[in-house]
């Protein structure tokens, strides 16, 4: 599998809401970050939309499917289009537009995407995924999904 | 447009109609009856420390530059154009230099100073002798401070500052006295996040001890299941939001047992109601034994005793703002449309306090108050489902009658029997009703 099908196969995990799989391909000591600011440098002394550790992440994909979890209550469809897919041996830069829809209304979001990845036998884990919002700094309504 | 005598029908001791949420022309009239009168939170002084820094925001609909002077005293200017009402500064934030460097309408080069005095017109020649000079951008005519929070109406006369803010002082002050040397400042970013329901329904939620419960009841039972917050210096980076988390799911009896304080303003605040030692106290930590140390060196024992022993969650001050002086997170929320509203949600940091209680307050952002929070989203979802349903003609009122006449009126505020009574919502209504039933000033 190369990079690339690897983030098409992410991709489709989400857009299929297998989402206990999706969080298995996170190592055990990555993080999952959607910074607040453009080039944002650190998650810790500046805020950002999600900012969670793997146990984080675990619980963030727990909610999702508790009954009361009234954001994601029906679980909103998703498509991942992941674009511009550039390698560089595990760093992996890459665009991605998400279109959402739920309760009758179609949200857009896109960003720039990098992962950094680890090879698991004939595959990869993510180690650390970063996507950063064109629109991040603006007025912009809740997340809800995965991105 | 309607008579005070048919919007005093819409607020009833128990009950309101749902217009008040749900009527874009009864919103029109809020605009110009309640944002263009009270006293709005702006922002901190922090956010224009030097002669020439300035920060954009809204006042109601308004666009608005908040300008530092060279004498040191904040301008708030509209943001438009005297000529075509263009808007001059398109910026967030940022510092005109006192040497050239103006606010520069984009349209046809009108120049602005910081202080608002227009200086310079291209085309000078085409206008009357003197037509000029009676041109500015305009100011807003009361700006004052409070602890180092500025706040502005666009009313010329009316209530001062501090009897606006009347009891809910005390909810600024917590928030600068424990800051070591009384210093804050805003930092670490802004969240702007957007719902589809009215502006009233935020500041009615952020006081509801009812709600908890049931709208937070997946991000409770989901923090339950959490790793136990770590032992001293083994912390988990989000063990400060675990812990609020979990506090959601308090029992009813620990809500019912909260103080529920509103004033004649319709400002409104709530006692702590945690119950957890590490939260409320800091028990066992090193850095708040650091930072409480500070504190008592400053303050001596017996004051920073007090200033630590002071319980308040959230803090309503009404129209346009929320904040929770413990945590060090404010929200500011600015109305868009009847049905749609927006709020930015600040962090402030104790610069002089140990460098780990900020990462706190990030992360207690992050995952609780920010725009991608698993507790957020569940408010925003309600804020939306409850707009929907105000849509519906078939009912007319919305109740807010728990506890209503069990109220009890102390001397400055009126307090709930119990922590879960609506009275803030009441206290709320008829604020409003006072706001938009006042005979306007000419």
């Amino acid at each position: 599998m190369t990079p690339e099908q690897f983030l098409f196969h992410e991709a489709q995990l989400l857009d299929t809401q297998r989402y206990e799989e999706w969080l298995a391909l996170f190592t055990e000591d990555a993080t999952y970050w959607v910074p607040l600011e453009q080039n944002q440098k650190d998650p810790h002394e500046t805020s950002s939309l999600i900012y969670d550790d793997r146990t984080l992440l675990e619980l963030r994909v727990k909610q999702f499917r508790h009954p009361r979890a009234h954001a994601r209550a029906p679980l909103a469809r998703t498509i991942h289009q992941v674009g511009n897919v550039v390698v560089d041996d595990l760093i992996v830069k890459s665009t991605l537009t998400v279109i959402e829809f739920r309760n009758e209304k179609q949200r857009l979001w896109a960003g720039l995407v990098e992962h950094q990845l680890r090879r698991e036998r004939d595959s990869f884990r993510i180690a650390r995924k970063r996507i950063d919002l064109v629109n991040s700094e603006g007025e912009i309504e809740g997340i809800s999904i995965l991105l | 447009m309607a008579a005070n005598e048919q919007l005093a029908m819409l607020v009833q001791p128990d009950r309101v109609h749902r217009s008040v949420y749900a009527d874009p022309a009864i919103f029109e009239l809020e605009l110009e009856r309640i944002f263009a009168r009270a006293w709005l939170v702006l922002g901190h002084e922090s956010q224009v420390r030097n002669a020439g820094d300035y920060f954009t925001t809204r006042m109601g609909r308004e666009p608005v530059i908040v300008a530092r002077q060279d004498d040191g005293s904040v301008r708030v200017l509209v943001n438009r154009c005297a000529h075509r009402g263009s808007m001059v500064c398109a910026e967030t934030s940022g510092r005109t230099s006192s040497i050239g460097e103006r606010f520069v309408c984009p349209y046809h080069g009108w120049s602005y100073d910081r202080g608002g005095e227009l200086k310079a017109v291209p085309f000078s020649a085409g206008y009357a002798p003197g037509k000029l000079t009676e041109l500015r951008l305009h100011a807003v005519p009361r700006v004052e401070d409070y602890r180092g929070f500025i706040f502005a109406s666009l009313a010329t006369d009316g209530p001062s500052l501090e009897e606006f803010l009347g009891p809910a002082r005390a909810s600024f002050d917590d928030l600068v006295d424990r800051a070591p040397g009384g210093e804050l400042e805003v930092a670490g970013g802004v969240f702007k996040h957007v719902y589809h329901g009215n502006w009233k329904l935020m500041l009615e939620n952020h006081l509801d001890g009812a709600h908890p419960a049931w709208v937070h009841a997946s991000s409770v039972a989901v923090a339950r299941n959490a790793p136990e917050p770590g032992a001293p210096g083994k912390e988990h980076y989000y063990d400060i939001a675990v812990r609020q988390m979990r506090q959601n799911g308090a029992p009813d009896a620990v809500w019912e047992a909260t103080g529920m304080w509103t004033t004649p303003r319709g400002h409104g605040y709530m006692g702590d109601y945690h119950s957890d030692d590490r939260l409320v106290t800091g028990a066992g930590n090193p850095v708040f034994e650091e930072y409480r140390t500070l504190l008592v060196k400053e303050l001596g024992k017996e004051e920073a005793d007090r200033v630590l022993r002071v319980t308040l969650w959230n803090t309503i001050v009404y129209p346009n703002c929320s904040f929770m002086s413990q945590f060090r997170q404010l929200r500011i929320i600015h109305p868009l449309a009847v049905d749609r509203s927006v709020v930015y949600t600040y962090c402030y940091r104790m610069p002089k306090a140990p460098a780990a209680m900020f990462r706190d307050s990030i992360a207690f952002a992050n995952v609780v108050n920010g725009t991608g929070s698993w507790v957020l989203t569940d408010d925003l979802e309600v804020y939306e489902r409850v707009q929907r349903g105000l849509t519906s003609g078939e009912i007319d009122w919305v109740y807010i009658a728990r506890g209503h006449g069990r109220d009890i009126q102390e001397p400055a505020t009126l307090r709930g029997k119990t922590g879960t009574s609506e009275v803030y919502i009441r206290a709320q209504m008829r604020a409003w009703l006072d706001y938009m039933t006042a005979q306007p000033s000419s």
